[in-house]
Protein backbone atom coordinates (compact mmCIF):
# COMPACT_ATOMS: atom_id res chain seq x y z
CA UNK A 1 0.00 0.00 0.00
CA UNK A 2 1.10 3.41 -0.75
CA UNK A 3 1.74 5.88 1.85
CA UNK A 4 -0.94 8.25 1.79
CA UNK A 5 0.25 12.32 1.53
CA UNK A 6 0.13 14.65 4.53
CA UNK A 7 0.74 18.04 5.41
CA UNK A 8 3.18 19.92 7.01
CA UNK A 9 4.83 22.93 5.21
CA UNK A 10 2.71 25.18 3.64
CA UNK A 11 2.12 25.88 -0.06
CA UNK A 12 3.86 28.23 -2.11
CA UNK A 13 1.82 30.67 -4.27
CA UNK A 14 2.91 31.77 -7.90
CA UNK A 15 2.28 35.45 -8.55
CA UNK A 16 -1.23 35.13 -10.31
CA UNK A 17 -2.26 32.58 -7.28
CA UNK A 18 -1.19 35.49 -4.78
CA UNK A 19 -3.47 38.50 -6.87
CA UNK A 20 -6.30 35.58 -6.78
CA UNK A 21 -5.56 35.20 -2.70
CA UNK A 22 -5.53 39.11 -2.22
CA UNK A 23 -9.27 38.82 -3.86
CA UNK A 24 -8.19 40.71 -7.67
CA UNK A 25 -9.98 38.49 -9.44
CA UNK A 26 -13.18 38.37 -7.05
CA UNK A 27 -14.41 37.12 -4.11
CA UNK A 28 -15.55 33.72 -6.04
CA UNK A 29 -11.70 32.74 -7.15
CA UNK A 30 -10.64 34.08 -4.35
CA UNK A 31 -12.77 31.42 -1.76
CA UNK A 32 -12.18 28.94 -4.54
CA UNK A 33 -8.40 29.41 -4.01
CA UNK A 34 -8.68 29.18 -0.24
CA UNK A 35 -10.70 25.78 -0.52
CA UNK A 36 -7.74 24.54 -3.22
CA UNK A 37 -5.11 25.61 -0.63
CA UNK A 38 -6.66 23.88 2.03
CA UNK A 39 -7.17 20.81 0.34
CA UNK A 40 -3.63 20.80 -1.21
CA UNK A 41 -1.75 21.74 2.31
CA UNK A 42 -3.94 18.81 3.86
CA UNK A 43 -2.20 16.46 1.42
CA UNK A 44 1.20 18.10 1.78
CA UNK A 45 1.29 19.77 -1.88
CA UNK A 46 4.11 22.25 -2.78
CA UNK A 47 2.57 24.09 -5.23
CA UNK A 48 -0.53 24.52 -7.48
CA UNK A 49 -0.20 24.03 -11.25
CA UNK A 50 -1.87 25.15 -14.20
CA UNK A 51 -5.02 23.22 -15.62
CA UNK A 52 -5.98 23.14 -19.00
CA UNK A 53 -9.69 21.56 -18.64
CA UNK A 54 -11.96 20.65 -15.98
CA UNK A 55 -14.42 18.06 -15.69
CA UNK A 56 -17.31 18.87 -13.72
CA UNK A 57 -19.82 16.47 -11.59
CA UNK A 58 -23.04 18.35 -10.69
CA UNK A 59 -26.22 18.21 -11.10
CA UNK A 60 -29.17 18.10 -8.31
CA UNK A 61 -29.07 14.23 -7.14
CA UNK A 62 -25.49 14.81 -6.79
CA UNK A 63 -25.56 18.09 -5.37
CA UNK A 64 -28.76 18.63 -3.21
CA UNK A 65 -30.34 22.29 -1.96
CA UNK A 66 -27.52 22.87 -0.23
CA UNK A 67 -25.09 22.67 -3.58
CA UNK A 68 -27.77 24.79 -5.49
CA UNK A 69 -27.18 27.21 -3.23
CA UNK A 70 -23.61 27.21 -3.26
CA UNK A 71 -23.71 27.83 -7.40
CA UNK A 72 -26.70 30.11 -7.09
CA UNK A 73 -24.40 32.44 -4.76
CA UNK A 74 -21.69 32.19 -7.43
CA UNK A 75 -23.98 33.32 -10.43
CA UNK A 76 -25.18 36.48 -8.39
CA UNK A 77 -21.52 37.00 -7.40
CA UNK A 78 -20.66 37.21 -10.95
CA UNK A 79 -18.33 34.11 -11.28
CA UNK A 80 -17.03 33.03 -14.30
CA UNK A 81 -14.92 29.87 -14.98
CA UNK A 82 -11.25 30.74 -16.16
CA UNK A 83 -10.21 27.84 -17.96
CA UNK A 84 -13.16 25.35 -20.35
CA UNK A 85 -15.27 23.43 -17.83
CA UNK A 86 -17.26 20.25 -19.09
CA UNK A 87 -20.04 18.98 -16.98
CA UNK A 88 -20.82 15.19 -16.46
CA UNK A 89 -23.82 12.88 -17.10
CA UNK A 90 -26.77 14.53 -15.19
CA UNK A 91 -29.95 13.30 -13.58
CA UNK A 92 -32.04 14.28 -15.98
CA UNK A 93 -32.43 13.42 -19.99
CA UNK A 94 -34.36 16.64 -20.33
CA UNK A 95 -35.84 15.36 -23.74
CA UNK A 96 -36.91 11.80 -22.17
CA UNK A 97 -37.79 12.68 -18.72
CA UNK A 98 -41.70 11.79 -19.02
CA UNK A 99 -40.83 8.55 -20.57
CA UNK A 100 -39.21 7.39 -17.67
CA UNK A 101 -41.09 8.94 -15.08
CA UNK A 102 -38.83 11.22 -13.53
CA UNK A 103 -40.51 13.99 -11.59
CA UNK A 104 -41.44 16.99 -12.42
CA UNK A 105 -40.09 18.77 -9.81
CA UNK A 106 -36.29 17.03 -10.13
CA UNK A 107 -36.56 17.90 -14.04
CA UNK A 108 -37.55 21.60 -12.94
CA UNK A 109 -34.68 22.30 -10.55
CA UNK A 110 -32.27 20.42 -12.77
CA UNK A 111 -32.94 22.54 -15.49
CA UNK A 112 -32.79 25.64 -13.10
CA UNK A 113 -29.27 24.26 -12.10
CA UNK A 114 -27.93 23.82 -15.70
CA UNK A 115 -28.87 27.55 -16.51
CA UNK A 116 -26.65 28.52 -13.10
CA UNK A 117 -23.75 26.17 -14.66
CA UNK A 118 -24.22 27.90 -18.44
CA UNK A 119 -23.98 31.64 -16.87
CA UNK A 120 -20.72 30.17 -14.65
CA UNK A 121 -19.28 29.58 -18.11
CA UNK A 122 -19.93 25.69 -18.18
CA UNK A 123 -19.83 23.63 -21.83
CA UNK A 124 -22.52 21.26 -21.26
CA UNK A 125 -21.43 18.08 -22.78
CA UNK A 126 -23.04 16.21 -19.80
CA UNK A 127 -20.81 13.12 -20.47
CA UNK A 128 -19.08 10.86 -18.54
CA UNK A 129 -17.24 9.95 -21.77
CA UNK A 130 -15.64 13.18 -22.22
CA UNK A 131 -12.50 11.38 -23.29
CA UNK A 132 -13.77 9.31 -25.70
CA UNK A 133 -15.61 12.58 -27.27
CA UNK A 134 -14.85 15.73 -26.38
CA UNK A 135 -11.58 16.40 -25.00
CA UNK A 136 -8.08 14.26 -24.60
CA UNK A 137 -5.47 15.46 -22.27
CA UNK A 138 -2.08 15.05 -24.04
CA UNK A 139 0.49 12.87 -22.35
CA UNK A 140 1.92 15.08 -18.74
CA UNK A 141 -1.05 17.54 -19.23
CA UNK A 142 -2.85 18.63 -16.00
CA UNK A 143 -6.43 18.45 -15.66
CA UNK A 144 -8.90 18.65 -13.28
CA UNK A 145 -11.67 16.36 -13.90
CA UNK A 146 -14.21 14.96 -11.91
CA UNK A 147 -15.92 11.47 -12.19
CA UNK A 148 -13.76 8.21 -11.24
CA UNK A 149 -14.45 6.33 -14.40
CA UNK A 150 -12.56 9.88 -15.79
CA UNK A 151 -10.01 10.39 -13.68
CA UNK A 152 -8.50 6.72 -14.19
CA UNK A 153 -9.20 6.99 -17.83
CA UNK A 154 -6.91 10.32 -17.97
CA UNK A 155 -4.42 8.94 -16.16
CA UNK A 156 -3.67 5.19 -17.00
CA UNK A 157 -4.52 5.61 -20.89
CA UNK A 158 -3.48 8.73 -21.91
CA UNK A 159 -0.74 9.71 -19.03
CA UNK A 160 -2.44 13.05 -18.33
CA UNK A 161 -2.56 13.97 -14.52
CA UNK A 162 -5.35 14.51 -12.27
CA UNK A 163 -6.66 13.68 -8.97
CA UNK A 164 -10.62 13.02 -8.22
CA UNK A 165 -11.59 16.38 -8.59
CA UNK A 166 -15.22 16.45 -6.69
CA UNK A 167 -18.01 18.60 -8.04
CA UNK A 168 -16.89 21.64 -6.01
CA UNK A 169 -13.12 21.11 -6.11
CA UNK A 170 -13.81 21.10 -9.93
CA UNK A 171 -15.89 23.93 -9.70
CA UNK A 172 -13.06 25.52 -7.36
CA UNK A 173 -10.61 24.79 -10.45
CA UNK A 174 -12.76 26.19 -13.11
CA UNK A 175 -12.87 29.74 -11.26
CA UNK A 176 -8.65 29.77 -10.31
CA UNK A 177 -7.59 27.65 -13.38
CA UNK A 178 -5.02 25.78 -11.25
CA UNK A 179 -5.37 23.13 -8.59
CA UNK A 180 -2.84 21.60 -6.05
CA UNK A 181 0.08 19.32 -7.17
CA UNK A 182 -0.66 16.16 -4.66
CA UNK A 183 -1.17 12.75 -5.83
CA UNK A 184 -1.34 12.21 -9.64
CA UNK A 185 0.26 15.47 -10.53
CA UNK A 186 3.88 13.77 -8.93
CA UNK A 187 5.67 11.13 -10.72
CA UNK A 188 6.61 9.65 -7.77
CA UNK A 189 2.82 8.63 -6.84
CA UNK A 190 2.18 7.09 -9.94
CA UNK A 191 4.74 4.10 -9.51
CA UNK A 192 2.78 0.75 -9.78
CA UNK A 193 2.92 -1.20 -6.25
CA UNK A 194 1.10 -4.33 -6.73
CA UNK A 195 1.53 -6.78 -9.62
CA UNK A 196 -1.54 -8.39 -10.94
CA UNK A 197 -0.97 -11.38 -13.27
CA UNK A 198 -3.73 -11.27 -15.37
CA UNK A 199 -4.56 -14.89 -16.64
CA UNK A 200 -8.08 -15.11 -17.61
CA UNK A 201 -10.04 -15.16 -20.95
CA UNK A 202 -11.27 -11.33 -21.67
CA UNK A 203 -14.12 -12.28 -24.69
CA UNK A 204 -16.68 -8.74 -23.56
CA UNK A 205 -16.98 -5.60 -22.10
CA UNK A 206 -18.73 -7.53 -18.78
CA UNK A 207 -15.26 -9.54 -18.46
CA UNK A 208 -13.36 -6.24 -18.66
CA UNK A 209 -15.66 -4.69 -15.71
CA UNK A 210 -15.05 -7.98 -13.78
CA UNK A 211 -11.90 -7.70 -13.78
CA UNK A 212 -11.70 -4.11 -12.81
CA UNK A 213 -14.00 -4.89 -10.02
CA UNK A 214 -12.00 -8.16 -8.84
CA UNK A 215 -8.81 -6.20 -8.78
CA UNK A 216 -10.48 -3.35 -7.02
CA UNK A 217 -11.51 -5.19 -3.98
CA UNK A 218 -8.36 -6.01 -3.57
CA UNK A 219 -6.57 -2.81 -3.96
CA UNK A 220 -9.32 -1.01 -2.09
CA UNK A 221 -7.07 2.62 -1.73
CA UNK A 222 -6.86 5.82 -3.81
CA UNK A 223 -3.10 6.39 -3.48
CA UNK A 224 -2.43 2.41 -4.56
CA UNK A 225 -1.42 1.61 -8.07
CA UNK A 226 -2.09 -1.99 -9.40
CA UNK A 227 -0.26 -3.11 -12.59
CA UNK A 228 -2.11 -5.31 -14.42
CA UNK A 229 0.51 -7.84 -16.40
CA UNK A 230 0.49 -10.85 -18.64
CA UNK A 231 -2.77 -9.36 -20.22
CA UNK A 232 -3.34 -11.45 -23.33
CA UNK A 233 -6.05 -10.15 -25.21
CA UNK A 234 -5.01 -6.43 -26.85
CA UNK A 235 -7.80 -4.30 -25.30
CA UNK A 236 -10.06 -1.92 -27.52
CA UNK A 237 -11.06 1.36 -26.15
CA UNK A 238 -14.76 0.40 -24.73
CA UNK A 239 -12.50 -2.56 -22.70
CA UNK A 240 -10.20 -0.17 -21.02
CA UNK A 241 -13.31 1.71 -20.46
CA UNK A 242 -14.80 -0.54 -18.30
CA UNK A 243 -11.75 -2.09 -16.85
CA UNK A 244 -11.23 1.59 -15.37
CA UNK A 245 -14.92 2.45 -14.45
CA UNK A 246 -14.82 -1.08 -12.08
CA UNK A 247 -11.46 -0.28 -10.96
CA UNK A 248 -12.42 3.06 -9.95
CA UNK A 249 -15.62 2.08 -8.22
CA UNK A 250 -14.75 -1.08 -6.27
CA UNK A 251 -11.02 -0.18 -5.76
CA UNK A 252 -11.02 3.73 -5.28
CA UNK A 253 -7.81 3.62 -7.89
CA UNK A 254 -7.12 6.93 -9.63
CA UNK A 255 -4.72 4.87 -12.09
CA UNK A 256 -3.58 1.46 -12.93
CA UNK A 257 -0.69 0.53 -15.03
CA UNK A 258 -1.16 -2.31 -18.16
CA UNK A 259 2.39 -3.45 -18.90
CA UNK A 260 2.56 -3.28 -22.78
CA UNK A 261 -0.54 -1.13 -23.15
CA UNK A 262 -0.84 2.38 -21.56
CA UNK A 263 2.16 4.87 -21.83
CA UNK A 264 4.33 4.99 -18.68
CA UNK A 265 4.22 0.79 -18.53
CA UNK A 266 5.93 -0.20 -21.27
CA UNK A 267 7.68 -2.59 -19.21
CA UNK A 268 7.15 -3.82 -15.84
CA UNK A 269 10.51 -2.10 -14.30
CA UNK A 270 8.88 1.28 -16.01
CA UNK A 271 5.16 -0.02 -14.08
CA UNK A 272 7.16 -0.48 -10.75
CA UNK A 273 9.68 2.51 -10.81
CA UNK A 274 12.88 0.24 -11.18
CA UNK A 275 11.68 -1.69 -7.48
CA UNK A 276 9.87 -4.84 -6.88
CA UNK A 277 6.02 -4.74 -6.20
CA UNK A 278 5.23 -5.39 -2.64
CA UNK A 279 2.67 -8.22 -3.41
CA UNK A 280 1.53 -10.22 -6.25
CA UNK A 281 -1.69 -12.24 -7.15
CA UNK A 282 -3.06 -14.19 -9.86
CA UNK A 283 -6.24 -13.66 -11.36
CA UNK A 284 -7.93 -16.29 -13.48
CA UNK A 285 -10.99 -17.49 -15.10
CA UNK A 286 -12.35 -19.25 -11.88
CA UNK A 287 -11.91 -15.74 -10.17
CA UNK A 288 -13.17 -13.96 -13.08
CA UNK A 289 -16.15 -16.68 -12.61
CA UNK A 290 -16.32 -16.22 -8.80
CA UNK A 291 -16.74 -12.34 -9.44
CA UNK A 292 -19.84 -13.05 -11.81
CA UNK A 293 -21.30 -14.96 -9.44
CA UNK A 294 -21.69 -12.50 -6.77
CA UNK A 295 -24.18 -11.17 -8.58
CA UNK A 296 -26.11 -14.46 -8.55
CA UNK A 297 -30.04 -14.02 -10.41
CA UNK A 298 -33.01 -13.66 -8.24
CA UNK A 299 -35.18 -15.37 -10.34
CA UNK A 300 -35.34 -16.09 -14.07
CA UNK A 301 -37.73 -13.01 -15.41
CA UNK A 302 -35.73 -10.15 -15.73
CA UNK A 303 -37.49 -6.94 -15.48
CA UNK A 304 -34.88 -3.99 -16.65
CA UNK A 305 -32.08 -4.47 -18.62
CA UNK A 306 -29.43 -1.35 -18.26
CA UNK A 307 -26.54 -0.30 -20.33
CA UNK A 308 -24.89 2.29 -18.47
CA UNK A 309 -22.04 3.27 -16.57
CA UNK A 310 -19.87 4.62 -18.51
CA UNK A 311 -21.97 5.70 -21.27
CA UNK A 312 -22.27 3.86 -24.68
CA UNK A 313 -19.57 4.82 -27.12
CA UNK A 314 -20.73 4.85 -30.92
CA UNK A 315 -19.45 1.45 -31.19
CA UNK A 316 -20.84 0.30 -27.99
CA UNK A 317 -24.26 1.31 -29.37
CA UNK A 318 -23.33 0.45 -33.16
CA UNK A 319 -23.02 -4.00 -31.88
CA UNK A 320 -26.28 -3.24 -29.31
CA UNK A 321 -28.50 -2.28 -32.56
CA UNK A 322 -27.02 -5.24 -34.73
CA UNK A 323 -27.41 -7.53 -31.36
CA UNK A 324 -31.59 -6.57 -31.55
CA UNK A 325 -32.06 -6.29 -35.38
CA UNK A 326 -35.31 -7.75 -36.29
CA UNK A 327 -35.77 -8.78 -32.59
CA UNK A 328 -38.44 -7.29 -29.86
CA UNK A 329 -37.90 -6.54 -26.21
CA UNK A 330 -39.90 -8.94 -24.46
CA UNK A 331 -43.23 -6.97 -23.04
CA UNK A 332 -42.52 -7.40 -19.48
CA UNK A 333 -38.71 -6.19 -19.58
CA UNK A 334 -37.47 -2.70 -20.43
CA UNK A 335 -34.09 -1.90 -21.92
CA UNK A 336 -32.71 1.27 -21.41
CA UNK A 337 -29.38 2.45 -22.67
CA UNK A 338 -27.51 5.46 -21.96
CA UNK A 339 -25.03 7.33 -23.96
CA UNK A 340 -24.11 11.32 -24.41
CA UNK A 341 -25.54 14.05 -27.02
CA UNK A 342 -23.02 13.41 -29.59
CA UNK A 343 -22.43 9.99 -29.66
CA UNK A 344 -26.54 9.76 -29.41
CA UNK A 345 -26.27 12.24 -33.26
CA UNK A 346 -24.23 10.19 -34.55
CA UNK A 347 -25.45 6.44 -34.01
CA UNK A 348 -28.71 8.14 -35.09
CA UNK A 349 -27.35 9.36 -37.90
CA UNK A 350 -26.00 5.58 -38.60
CA UNK A 351 -29.05 3.56 -38.35
CA UNK A 352 -28.26 2.75 -34.72
CA UNK A 353 -30.40 4.39 -32.47
CA UNK A 354 -33.67 3.78 -34.56
CA UNK A 355 -32.74 0.11 -34.36
CA UNK A 356 -32.60 -0.03 -30.41
CA UNK A 357 -35.58 2.19 -31.02
CA UNK A 358 -37.75 -0.07 -32.81
CA UNK A 359 -37.19 -2.73 -30.96
CA UNK A 360 -38.61 -1.01 -27.94
CA UNK A 361 -35.50 -0.02 -26.04
CA UNK A 362 -35.14 3.28 -25.08
CA UNK A 363 -31.86 5.49 -25.71
CA UNK A 364 -31.24 8.48 -22.84
CA UNK A 365 -28.62 11.00 -23.50
CA UNK A 366 -27.08 13.15 -21.40
CA UNK A 367 -27.34 11.05 -18.74
CA UNK A 368 -26.42 8.00 -16.26
CA UNK A 369 -29.16 5.81 -14.97
CA UNK A 370 -27.26 5.24 -11.30
CA UNK A 371 -27.97 9.06 -10.68
CA UNK A 372 -31.75 9.13 -12.17
CA UNK A 373 -33.16 7.99 -8.77
CA UNK A 374 -33.22 4.66 -9.97
CA UNK A 375 -34.80 3.23 -6.83
CA UNK A 376 -37.74 5.72 -7.60
CA UNK A 377 -37.75 4.68 -11.07
CA UNK A 378 -38.00 1.12 -9.90
CA UNK A 379 -41.07 1.90 -7.74
CA UNK A 380 -42.94 3.38 -10.32
CA UNK A 381 -42.50 0.92 -13.14
CA UNK A 382 -41.90 -2.07 -10.50
CA UNK A 383 -39.13 -3.25 -11.31
CA UNK A 384 -37.15 -5.21 -8.54
CA UNK A 385 -34.03 -6.39 -10.59
CA UNK A 386 -31.64 -4.90 -12.47
CA UNK A 387 -29.22 -6.78 -15.25
CA UNK A 388 -26.42 -5.00 -16.64
CA UNK A 389 -23.03 -5.83 -18.60
CA UNK A 390 -21.51 -2.97 -16.20
CA UNK A 391 -19.76 -3.90 -12.99
CA UNK A 392 -19.68 -0.46 -12.04
CA UNK A 393 -23.37 -0.56 -11.99
CA UNK A 394 -24.10 -3.28 -10.43
CA UNK A 395 -21.58 -2.00 -7.51
CA UNK A 396 -23.76 1.13 -7.44
CA UNK A 397 -27.33 0.21 -7.66
CA UNK A 398 -26.90 -3.17 -4.59
CA UNK A 399 -27.02 0.10 -2.48
CA UNK A 400 -30.16 1.31 -3.79
CA UNK A 401 -31.37 -1.87 -2.84
CA UNK A 402 -32.21 -3.30 -6.20
CA UNK A 403 -31.16 -7.15 -6.85
CA UNK A 404 -27.91 -6.46 -9.82
CA UNK A 405 -27.06 -9.20 -11.88
CA UNK A 406 -24.20 -8.82 -14.09
CA UNK A 407 -23.88 -10.87 -17.36
CA UNK A 408 -21.88 -10.28 -20.23
CA UNK A 409 -23.30 -7.92 -23.29
CA UNK A 410 -25.25 -10.55 -25.42
CA UNK A 411 -26.41 -12.46 -22.65
CA UNK A 412 -28.45 -8.93 -21.39
CA UNK A 413 -29.93 -8.45 -25.17
CA UNK A 414 -31.03 -11.92 -25.09
CA UNK A 415 -32.43 -11.51 -21.54
CA UNK A 416 -34.29 -8.53 -22.76
CA UNK A 417 -35.76 -10.09 -26.00
CA UNK A 418 -37.13 -13.06 -23.93
CA UNK A 419 -37.47 -11.77 -20.50
CA UNK A 420 -35.68 -14.30 -19.37
CA UNK A 421 -32.28 -14.71 -17.88
CA UNK A 422 -31.13 -17.77 -20.72
CA UNK A 423 -29.61 -20.96 -18.97
CA UNK A 424 -25.74 -21.57 -18.37
CA UNK A 425 -24.88 -19.53 -15.31
CA UNK A 426 -23.50 -16.50 -14.91
CA UNK A 427 -20.53 -17.29 -16.78
CA UNK A 428 -22.64 -18.37 -19.62
CA UNK B 1 -17.15 -0.40 24.92
CA UNK B 2 -15.37 0.96 28.03
CA UNK B 3 -14.11 -2.78 28.69
CA UNK B 4 -12.11 -2.44 25.66
CA UNK B 5 -10.27 -0.09 26.62
CA UNK B 6 -6.23 -0.94 27.76
CA UNK B 7 -5.67 2.72 28.51
CA UNK B 8 -8.26 5.46 30.14
CA UNK B 9 -6.45 8.74 30.00
CA UNK B 10 -7.57 11.81 32.20
CA UNK B 11 -9.86 14.25 31.00
CA UNK B 12 -7.62 16.66 28.52
CA UNK B 13 -5.09 14.15 27.65
CA UNK B 14 -3.87 13.93 23.99
CA UNK B 15 -5.13 10.69 22.99
CA UNK B 16 -4.64 10.55 19.23
CA UNK B 17 -2.15 12.68 17.24
CA UNK B 18 -2.10 12.94 12.95
CA UNK B 19 -0.34 15.15 10.45
CA UNK B 20 -1.84 18.86 10.81
CA UNK B 21 -5.67 18.76 9.40
CA UNK B 22 -8.60 21.00 8.42
CA UNK B 23 -10.53 23.90 10.25
CA UNK B 24 -10.95 25.60 13.22
CA UNK B 25 -11.27 23.67 16.64
CA UNK B 26 -14.12 21.31 18.01
CA UNK B 27 -15.57 19.46 20.66
CA UNK B 28 -18.59 16.82 20.69
CA UNK B 29 -19.19 13.43 21.44
CA UNK B 30 -16.90 10.79 19.46
CA UNK B 31 -18.41 7.30 17.13
CA UNK B 32 -15.87 4.75 16.10
CA UNK B 33 -16.72 3.25 13.51
CA UNK B 34 -15.30 -0.46 12.37
CA UNK B 35 -16.57 -0.37 8.87
CA UNK B 36 -15.33 1.80 5.98
CA UNK B 37 -17.32 5.22 4.67
CA UNK B 38 -18.64 5.87 1.25
CA UNK B 39 -21.43 8.48 1.14
CA UNK B 40 -23.15 6.88 -1.70
CA UNK B 41 -23.04 3.70 -0.56
CA UNK B 42 -23.38 3.49 3.28
CA UNK B 43 -25.27 6.73 3.87
CA UNK B 44 -29.05 8.45 4.04
CA UNK B 45 -27.85 11.69 2.70
CA UNK B 46 -31.57 13.42 3.77
CA UNK B 47 -30.76 12.63 6.96
CA UNK B 48 -27.08 11.71 7.95
CA UNK B 49 -28.41 8.28 9.40
CA UNK B 50 -25.81 4.95 7.94
CA UNK B 51 -27.93 3.28 6.01
CA UNK B 52 -26.33 0.33 4.74
CA UNK B 53 -27.20 -3.19 5.85
CA UNK B 54 -24.22 -4.29 8.15
CA UNK B 55 -22.35 -1.33 8.36
CA UNK B 56 -20.85 -0.93 11.60
CA UNK B 57 -22.80 2.31 12.30
CA UNK B 58 -26.03 0.78 10.74
CA UNK B 59 -29.13 3.28 11.93
CA UNK B 60 -27.16 5.85 13.65
CA UNK B 61 -27.11 9.28 12.92
CA UNK B 62 -23.71 11.26 12.93
CA UNK B 63 -25.44 14.74 13.42
CA UNK B 64 -22.88 16.74 15.82
CA UNK B 65 -20.59 13.68 16.49
CA UNK B 66 -16.90 13.68 15.72
CA UNK B 67 -16.79 10.29 13.80
CA UNK B 68 -13.97 7.95 13.45
CA UNK B 69 -13.46 5.61 10.08
CA UNK B 70 -10.64 3.16 9.56
CA UNK B 71 -10.76 3.98 5.64
CA UNK B 72 -12.85 5.56 2.87
CA UNK B 73 -14.44 4.07 -0.31
CA UNK B 74 -16.65 5.28 -3.53
CA UNK B 75 -16.74 7.83 -5.62
CA UNK B 76 -17.17 12.07 -6.30
CA UNK B 77 -20.49 12.09 -4.43
CA UNK B 78 -18.85 13.43 -1.23
CA UNK B 79 -17.79 16.39 -3.03
CA UNK B 80 -20.90 17.97 -2.53
CA UNK B 81 -22.52 15.50 0.08
CA UNK B 82 -21.43 17.33 3.48
CA UNK B 83 -22.42 20.88 2.28
CA UNK B 84 -25.92 18.83 1.58
CA UNK B 85 -25.92 17.62 4.96
CA UNK B 86 -24.68 20.38 6.95
CA UNK B 87 -27.49 22.56 4.73
CA UNK B 88 -30.09 20.27 6.76
CA UNK B 89 -28.62 20.99 9.69
CA UNK B 90 -27.20 16.94 9.79
CA UNK B 91 -23.41 16.78 9.37
CA UNK B 92 -21.19 15.51 11.77
CA UNK B 93 -18.84 18.18 13.67
CA UNK B 94 -15.93 16.47 12.67
CA UNK B 95 -14.70 13.56 10.94
CA UNK B 96 -11.12 11.61 11.81
CA UNK B 97 -9.87 9.06 8.97
CA UNK B 98 -7.04 6.31 9.31
CA UNK B 99 -6.65 6.45 5.80
CA UNK B 100 -8.74 9.10 3.06
CA UNK B 101 -9.10 10.02 -0.74
CA UNK B 102 -9.60 13.54 -1.60
CA UNK B 103 -12.75 13.62 -2.79
CA UNK B 104 -13.90 13.45 1.11
CA UNK B 105 -11.47 16.33 2.10
CA UNK B 106 -12.91 18.31 -0.89
CA UNK B 107 -15.84 17.86 0.73
CA UNK B 108 -15.39 18.73 4.34
CA UNK B 109 -13.12 21.71 3.37
CA UNK B 110 -16.16 22.85 1.44
CA UNK B 111 -18.42 22.37 4.29
CA UNK B 112 -15.89 24.14 6.85
CA UNK B 113 -16.43 20.69 8.77
CA UNK B 114 -12.67 20.16 11.13
CA UNK B 115 -10.71 16.60 9.88
CA UNK B 116 -7.86 14.54 10.47
CA UNK B 117 -6.20 11.55 8.54
CA UNK B 118 -3.73 9.23 10.03
CA UNK B 119 -4.85 9.61 13.49
CA UNK B 120 -2.08 7.11 15.37
CA UNK B 121 -2.90 5.15 17.75
CA UNK B 122 -5.92 3.04 16.34
CA UNK B 123 -8.88 5.10 17.77
CA UNK B 124 -10.00 1.77 19.66
CA UNK B 125 -7.05 1.33 21.81
CA UNK B 126 -7.47 4.77 23.33
CA UNK B 127 -11.17 6.23 23.24
CA UNK B 128 -14.99 4.83 23.36
CA UNK B 129 -18.05 5.40 21.22
CA UNK B 130 -19.36 7.96 23.78
CA UNK B 131 -16.64 9.86 24.76
CA UNK B 132 -16.50 13.43 24.66
CA UNK B 133 -13.23 14.87 22.62
CA UNK B 134 -11.88 17.71 21.81
CA UNK B 135 -10.38 17.65 18.33
CA UNK B 136 -7.52 20.42 17.06
CA UNK B 137 -6.84 20.47 13.22
CA UNK B 138 -4.29 22.69 13.24
CA UNK B 139 -2.08 20.89 15.45
CA UNK B 140 -2.95 17.17 15.14
CA UNK B 141 -4.51 16.65 18.14
CA UNK B 142 -7.61 14.93 19.25
CA UNK B 143 -7.92 15.67 23.34
CA UNK B 144 -9.85 13.15 25.43
CA UNK B 145 -12.17 15.33 27.54
CA UNK B 146 -14.25 13.36 29.98
CA UNK B 147 -14.44 9.47 29.92
CA UNK B 148 -17.81 7.93 28.90
CA UNK B 149 -20.78 7.33 31.08
CA UNK B 150 -21.07 4.40 32.87
CA UNK B 151 -22.79 1.74 30.85
CA UNK B 152 -23.52 4.19 27.99
CA UNK B 153 -22.12 4.33 24.64
CA UNK B 154 -23.69 8.01 24.31
CA UNK B 155 -25.40 8.24 21.23
CA UNK B 156 -29.05 8.65 19.84
CA UNK B 157 -30.19 6.54 17.08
Amino acid sequence: MSPEPAGGAGLLLGPREARIRAGELGEPARLALEQQVAVGEFFGAKALVPVGNVHMMGDMEVMGEGGFAFVEGLVAQGARFAVPVTTNARCVDFDRAAAVRQRPELVARERALVAHLRTLGALQVDTCINYQTVYQPHFGEHVAWGDTGTVIWANSVLGARTNYEAGPAALAAGLTGVTPAYGYHLPAERRGRLRFEVRCALGDWADWGALGGLIGRRVLDYWTVPVLAGVRQRPQADDLKHLGAALASYGSCAMYHMVGVTPEARDEAEAFGGRPPEASHVVDDADLAAFYATYPEDRAEVDVVVLSAPQLSVLELARVAELLRGRRVHGNTALLVTTNFANREMAARLGHVQLIEAAGGQVLSGTCWYIMEPARMAAAFGWRNVLTNSAKMANIIGGYRLHPILRRTAVCIEAAVTGRLPAGGPSG
Amino acid sequence: MTADRPLAPPPGRVVLTAPPGFGPEVEALVVLSRSTFSIRYDMDRETGVISRKGHALEGLSLAGKIVYFPAVQGGVAAGWAFLALAHRGVAPAGVLFGRTNPVMIQGLVLAGIPALHQVRPDPFTVLATGDRVRLRPARGLVELVTPPRAGSAGCSR
